[in-house]
């Protein structure tokens, strides 16, 4: 019989001991998290980033991902798009029992895969587990620390009429892809998630431009969401091109079918930039050669004073681009 | 041809002041999403018809789900949109917030794995959607019956769309000079699933595809055919529309199910325009085991009924935008994405 996580995992007996020291430490330890005390302990100097996240997410293993990569990346790209350099993750799991030790084995390694080639460490944890029926297999939480260079801070910036916005590549891929696999649909390899640690292509590229003014990674309510924050919160005026949105063709064949418009489904690895003019140039070269940016394309820009965000549609008629905040869900029709 | 030359031959032809209707739900929203109003001349007048299976599901037909999960503890297993939708007093939403079982399923085959798993519970698969839904569902029901399970159930709120059509014209409430053919359903019923209606009122019909380009093309020849006064029937979409349809899943559609009466919002019952489970699926028929006998309050301030008809605009409604937006429905036409109501406010407003 496959070996299933039970009640016991996470009741703080001998079974928890077992699943932390043999599983768990073997995939994430570190010297800090092989202490096993009740916090971890550090030193940082300088400006810090903190952020957190909970991701739950069906199916657990996905086309270009599992939940495992996906809860570090998307703490990595939290902090990453803020300028901070991410150092130490915290990583909370809440399991329903039944999940296979294998599948749990699976996303740890996916986890230390993860955290090793972002450069961070998890310090410290946390494991429950829950009746069958009260949770979705597995539901992790992360929390991360990152440490901002001083001039990567683009915070105090002022986005200004003529600011360019820049997308680092294709829009909708995790969102649709995700779909698709709900749906059951076959599909071919180019169908995945986007889903990629952001760190690498954002750091590097706040030192080198210090004319960026502002960097978000578009999940849920995808680009269109992000937009309308930075309209609203800035108070400018922004439009962008439909036709010059970078989106692959899968993307949009499946939108056109299910009826879910790309610029509203979740991104994983994308990154939203807002960049004074004279410095586009400089962002559109370092995207070009990074493997992360090669299909970054200027998608519009900020207009002057104002709340809302308009879109140029392919045929040349203008019209307002929603927050539109409810789930997606596959048109009947 | 590019969009802007059907514009100028659209503005080259077309003299009289006219309305014409789309009767699907994704034109309405495409329509709306590349703002092809904005660039119509001024004497042409859209209007959006019951084309959103969502929009035109009676309050009757949701009390009734929420009868069957309070009363008898069914699980409902359904699709998209059709949880959000308000019944008299709540939605499928607020019923599985109240810690009912209200699953959302993709595709109508997880239904059968649902059932399967949870050997002593008794569901209810609810199938909605017009002759491009029914077809799948029609294959699931099949597969109930073969994997002999029993504790699944089928309510079906399927409706057909020449009917709805018919009824809309038979009202006279709006003069209707053209109609924007559905191409999603006409890939099903073909060309020919058209005639019958084409024949009796005698109305300029071009089916037509969601491209923007597609849609300029067709409203040309749709403008064309009513400015020279010999209507026509014209499958514009070719590449998907064939004369007969799709014969298969026409065959299959109806083997499991038959015509029947159905209740529209905003139309009311109408004979004949929706599908019901043939006698050999009868012991699936949620109906007929529990028969329905509803009640249902209507709000009456919503006025779904009369912008489906394409009486009213939804800016007509005392509603619209102000307590009814999409994050807080209280129509369904508010609800779906291919609603009349949702289409004006997420991609309408200045
Ligand atoms: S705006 Fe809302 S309340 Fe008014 S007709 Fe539309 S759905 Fe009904």
């Amino acid at each position: 019989m496959e070996d299933i996580i039970l009640l016991s995992h996470g009741s703080g007996g001998e079974q928890t001991r077992k699943l932390i020291e043999e599983e768990i430490l073997k995939y994430l330890g570190n010297e800090i998290l092989e202490e096993l005390l009740d916090s971890g302990i550090f030193n940082i100097e300088g400006r810090l980033a903190f952020t957190t996240d909970s991701f739950v997410i069906s199916p657990i293993f996905f086309n270009g991902g599992d939940i495992g990569k996906l809860s570090i990346y998307g703490t990595i790209n939290d902090l990453s798009v803020m300028g901070a350099r991410p150092l130490y993750l915290s990583v909370g799991f809440i399991i329903e029992e039944g999940l296979t030790l294998n599948e749990f084995r699976r996303i740890l390694q996916s986890m230390s895969f993860a955290s090793r080639e972002c450069g961070v460490k998890v310090i410290t944890g946390d494991t429950k587990v829950v009746e069958r029926g009260k949770g979705d297999k597995i539901f992790v939480n992360t929390s991360g620390i990152g440490v901002i260079e001083r001039d990567l801070d683009w915070r105090g910036r002022k986005i200004e009429e003529g600011d360019l916005i820049i997308i680092n590549g294709g829009i909708g891929e995790h969102g649709l892809s995700l779909m698709l696999q709900r749906l059951g649909v076959k599909v071919g390899e180019e169908v995945k998630s986007d889903l990629a640690p952001l760190n690498s292509l954002t750091l590097p590229l706040l030192s080198l431009c210090h004319g960026i003014k502002f960097m978000r990674d578009p999940t849920r309510g995808g680009v269109a969401g992000v937009l309308n924050e930075i309209a609203r919160k800035y108070n400018v005026e922004i439009e962008i091109e439909e036709e010059k949105i970078p989106i692959k063709d899968w993307v949009k064949y499946a939108s056109e079918v299910l009826g879910i418009d790309p610029l509203y489904s979740a991104n994983e690895g994308k990154v939203v930039i807002i960049v004074e003019r004279g410095e586009a140039d400089k962002v559109m070269e370092f995207l070009s050669k990074h493997e992360l940016g090669k299909e970054g394309r200027i998608i519009g820009e900020v207009k002057g004073k104002g709340n809302r965000v308009y879109l140029k549609t392919r045929i040349g008629t203008k019209r307002i681009l929603d927050p539109l905040k409810k789930d997606l869900l596959p048109r009947i029709c | 041809m590019k969009v802007i030359d059907f514009v100028e031959g659209i503005k080259k032809i077309s003299k009289k002041k006219i309305n014409i209707m789309e009767f699907c739900g994704t034109h309405t929203h495409e329509i709306f999403r590349y703002g092809i109003r904005d660039i119509l001349p001024e004497n042409i007048n859209l209007l959006s018809g019951p084309g959103c299976p969502v929009c035109v599901t009676s309050e009757e037909d949701i009390d009734y789900i929420i009868f069957l999960s309070e009363k008898y503890n069914f699980g409902i297993i359904t699709f998209g949109d059709l949880i959000n939708v308000p019944g008299s007093s709540e939605s499928l939403n607020h019923l599985r917030a109240k810690g009912k079982e209200v699953i959302v399923v993709y595709s109508p085959l997880e239904a059968i794995n649902i059932a399967k798993g949870n050997k002593d519970k008794n569901y209810v698969l609810i199938g909605i959607g017009f002759e491009t839904t029914a077809p799948n569902l029609a294959y699931t029901l099949i597969k109930i019956k073969e994997e002999n399970i029993k504790n699944l159930y089928f309510l079906s709120l399927h409706k057909l769309t020449p009917p709805a059509m018919k009824a809309i014209l038979d009202r006279g409430e709006i003069r209707l000079d053209g109609i924007i053919g559905p191409g999603h359903v006409s890939t099903i019923i073909g060309r020919r699933g058209w005639e019958d209606v084409f024949n009796r009122y005698n109305i300029p019909f071009v089916i037509m595809g969601f491209k923007p380009e597609e849609i300029l093309y067709g409203i040309y020849l749709l403008v064309m055919n009513i400015e020279n006064g010999k209507p026509s029937l014209i499958n514009a979409y070719k590449k998907s529309v064939k004369e007969e349809g799709n014969e298969k899943a026409l065959e299959i559609m109806y083997k499991v199910f038959k015509k029947g009466s159905a209740h529209w919002r905003g139309l009311g019952i109408i004979e004949e325009s929706g599908l019901i489970l043939r006698d050999e699926f009868e012991d699936l028929d949620i109906k007929r085991i529990y028969p329905m006998k509803i009640e249902s309050k209507k709000n009456p301030l919503c006025k779904c009924g009369e912008v489906l008809r394409g009486v009213l605009k939804p800016i007509d409604c005392p509603l619209y935008g102000k307590v009814c937006t999409p994050e807080t429905p209280k129509g369904p036409c508010m609800v779906s994405s291919e609603g009349t109501c949702s289409a004006y406010y997420i991609y309408g407003r200045r």
